[in-house]
């Protein structure tokens, strides 16, 4: 999968409908009885993923969190890959040892996916202090939900980044639901998320997450202020999920009426309305979305041949402590 | 018991013998740095971080906000980026603010990377019974060994104090250093330079034949004393230092316990699943038959750790209940 570092138009749609249709393949999937546990979709977030990765540089390195399959793919993890974690194999990015939750590429940038909703933050401030104290101009991007912004780590994180003024983006998706409950419910009366950054005398920023565009420039602009030394941004990115927060959620906390709605604003259909106005053909973008179901057709197919993990290689990355105890 | 050429020694206290392995790896490796509460111009609680600020500056004898959570993920972060961290926890009991950080994040950090990223941290942290009252007297090594991803080193003596803490520095994984609060102040002999114990090598302390001590931390003392008390009426004891409970030296427990027959267990912390039963059950799996009467374990007790002097020496196993212990095994 190509990434946006391009600042492509057509890279970024293609990416999003990647990361979508690589999402609606997890649900037959798990219809189909082939992903143990649960899983976490993003179906209507693909512009968060998509547009901060063009916002930000090669080298720069996300920590998401999860629900953080799209952050991976937008990094430029392959589909493969991705598929291949899904169904346990060890053509899967951890091997089959981490599943859905934990996405993780480390070459291009993905440390491995959080599944403690306020886990990454601290963390990441901890690379970011790593390129502050060895004097790169790498920055550090934490993702999480709106939720985590009630966790303890959240606000530990938050402080240490802004006294030690640390290159690194708080990246908030808020989706509208912590989970299967309101945000709104779950905050003081009249309380917006990235206001909390002013009690850290932090810089906060906010952007529209259906369009990528927008996405891309707010994060451009914290990276920016990041790089030249003068500390963290907490960002909020509005977003909302048009599918269940897990598989059998029965979403009694919305109304279908209320997903419709939103549905009038997917960023997929704002991208490719703003590919037409700009010039391109009809047939050029059907052409370009053809080409990513093909490829997540052999993506998907190439998971599903690929060999499980050896249980002979069971202890990979803990093999010396197991020796340690046995 | 060393590495390297050392040979020199000098007798320095338990927190020198520390002071000086941070110093020493700090001059020694650029990726090195020291970061905790109150570790600067304060020297920390215990002054075991005492002088480094003025030599290293602020960037790498960092003070961090009363925030574990925060500067143990920040560790952490640092560690897979490339640095070695060395954080001090103030108090083990503050391990437990820090609880995700410690053992959902750097203990599965490689294995959910599938091996393709390693973080060497080292958190130096310390504990025992010494005044601290229910909340800063707790001892949470059998939490750090009963999770898979930390080395557990718990000196008990100024020339392991340093080479663990050296060994623990150098480790491309997670290590957990217990220092002993009522031991900063003891004094032994440490050598010189780069004086590494590597880890997962019991020591000695002292060569009996009739019943074996196995012990860590403290309890070595405690072990010492009661064998000296037991040595005045006929009864060797052999009195082993595992000096590490991961990795553990099962090699030398079943060895003295072949030797000797008998085995009791001293440790400061809880008895209940603590580390004595694990040790317990290695020699009643692996050497059984050379068992001349039950092993026992003379532990903390389980319940909190008390205030008051006297409810706190009935809390701690004394030289006099080991020592009674073990009468009573020579008895059976």
């Amino acid at each position: 999968m190509s990434t946006t570092a391009s600042g492509s138009a057509h890279a970024a749609y293609r990416d999003m409908c990647a990361i979508r249709g690589f999402e609606e393949r997890l649900e037959r999937l798990f219809a189909q009885g082939r992903i143990r546990g649960s899983t976490h979709l993003g179906i209507g977030q693909e512009a968060v993923a998509v547009g901060a990765r063009a916002g930000l540089r090669d080298g720069d390195v996300v920590l998401p969190t999860y629900r953080g399959h799209a952050w991976a793919l937008a990094w430029g993890m392959s589909l493969r890959a991705g598929f291949g974690e899904m169904l346990g194999k060890d053509s899967g990015c951890a091997r089959g040892r981490a599943g859905s939750k934990h996405f993780v590429d480390v070459e291009r940038g993905v440390l491995p996916g959080n599944a403690i909703v306020a886990g990454a933050l601290p963390i990441a401030c901890g690379v970011a202090l790593a390129a502050q104290m060895d004097g790169r101009d790498q920055v550090s991007l934490a993702v999480f939900g709106d939720g985590a912004t009630n966790q303890a780590a959240f606000h530990e994180a938050l402080n240490q980044a802004q006294v030690w003024k640390l290159p690194v983006l708080f990246l908030i998706e808020n989706n509208v639901y912590s989970e299967m409950t309101p945000i709104a419910a779950m905050i003081g009366e009249g309380v917006t998320l990235h206001e909390r950054a002013t009690a850290y005398g932090m810089r906060s920023a906010t952007a529209d997450g259906m369009d990528v565009d927008g996405v891309a420039a707010a994060v451009a602009e914290a990276a920016e202020h990041a790089r030249a030394g003068a500390g963290p941004t907490l960002l909020e990115v509005d977003t909302y999920r048009f599918c269940g927060h897990m598989p059998g959620d029965t979403e009694p906390y919305r109304t279908p009426e209320e997903v419709e709605r939103m549905r009038e604003r997917d960023p997929l259909r704002i991208a490719r309305e703003r590919l037409l106005a700009g010039g391109s053909s009809e047939a050029h973008v059907a052409e370009l979305e053809q080409d990513v179901e093909a490829e997540l057709d052999q993506a998907l197919a190439d998971a599903e041949g690929a060999p499980d993990p050896r249980v002979e290689e069971l202890a990979i990355g803990i093999s010396e402590w197991m020796e340690a105890v046995r | 018991m060393t590495s390297g050429t050392a040979t020199v020694t000098r007798t320095i206290t338990y927190r020198d013998a520390l002071n000086e392995a941070l110093a020493l790896e700090l001059a020694r490796d650029p990726n090195v740095f020291v970061m905790g509460e109150d570790i600067g111009a304060y020297g920390g609680v215990f002054k075991v971080t005492q002088g480094l600020l003025d030599r290293f500056g602020p960037e790498r004898v960092r003070e961090t906000p009363i925030a574990e959570a925060g500067f143990v993920g920040a560790a952490i972060g640092a560690a897979i980026a490339g640095k070695r961290p060395i954080v001090e926890l103030m108090f083990m009991d503050f391990a437990l603010v820090a609880a995700d950080q410690l053992f959902n994040q750097a203990a599965k950090m490689r294995y959910l990377a599938a091996d393709r990223l390693r973080v060497p941290l080292t958190i130096r942290t310390q504990q025992g019974v010494a005044g601290g009252g229910p909340q800063h007297s707790q001892s949470f090594e059998a939490l750090f060994s009963h999770i898979p991803g930390f080395a557990v080193a718990l000196p008990a003596t100024p020339a392991d104090a340093k080479g663990m803490l050296l060994e623990a520095i150098r480790s491309d994984d997670p290590v957990v250093v217990i220092e002993h609060r009522a031991l900063y102040a003891t004094r032994g002999e440490v050598p010189e330079g780069d004086a590494t114990v590597p880890f997962g090598r019991a020591a000695v302390r002292r060569e009996g034949s009739d019943v074996t001590l196995v012990s860590y931390s403290r309890g070595v003392q405690v072990s010492l004393a009661a064998a000296d008390q037991l040595a005045a009426e006929g009864v060797e004891c052999e009195v082993l230092d595992l000096r590490t409970l991961v990795p553990l030296d099962r090699d030398a427990i079943l060895s003295s316990v072949q030797k000797t027959g008998r085995l009791a267990v001293v440790h400061e912390t809880h008895r209940f699943m603590g580390p004595a039963a694990e040790i317990v059950c290695e020699v009643a799996e692996q050497a059984w038959d050379v068992l001349e009467s039950p092993p026992r374990r003379i532990c903390g007790l389980d319940m909190p750790v008390p205030y008051a002097a006297a409810l706190e020496r009935a809390w701690l196993p004394q030289p006099e209940d080991v020592a009674a212990t073990v009468r009573r095994m020579l008895e059976a």
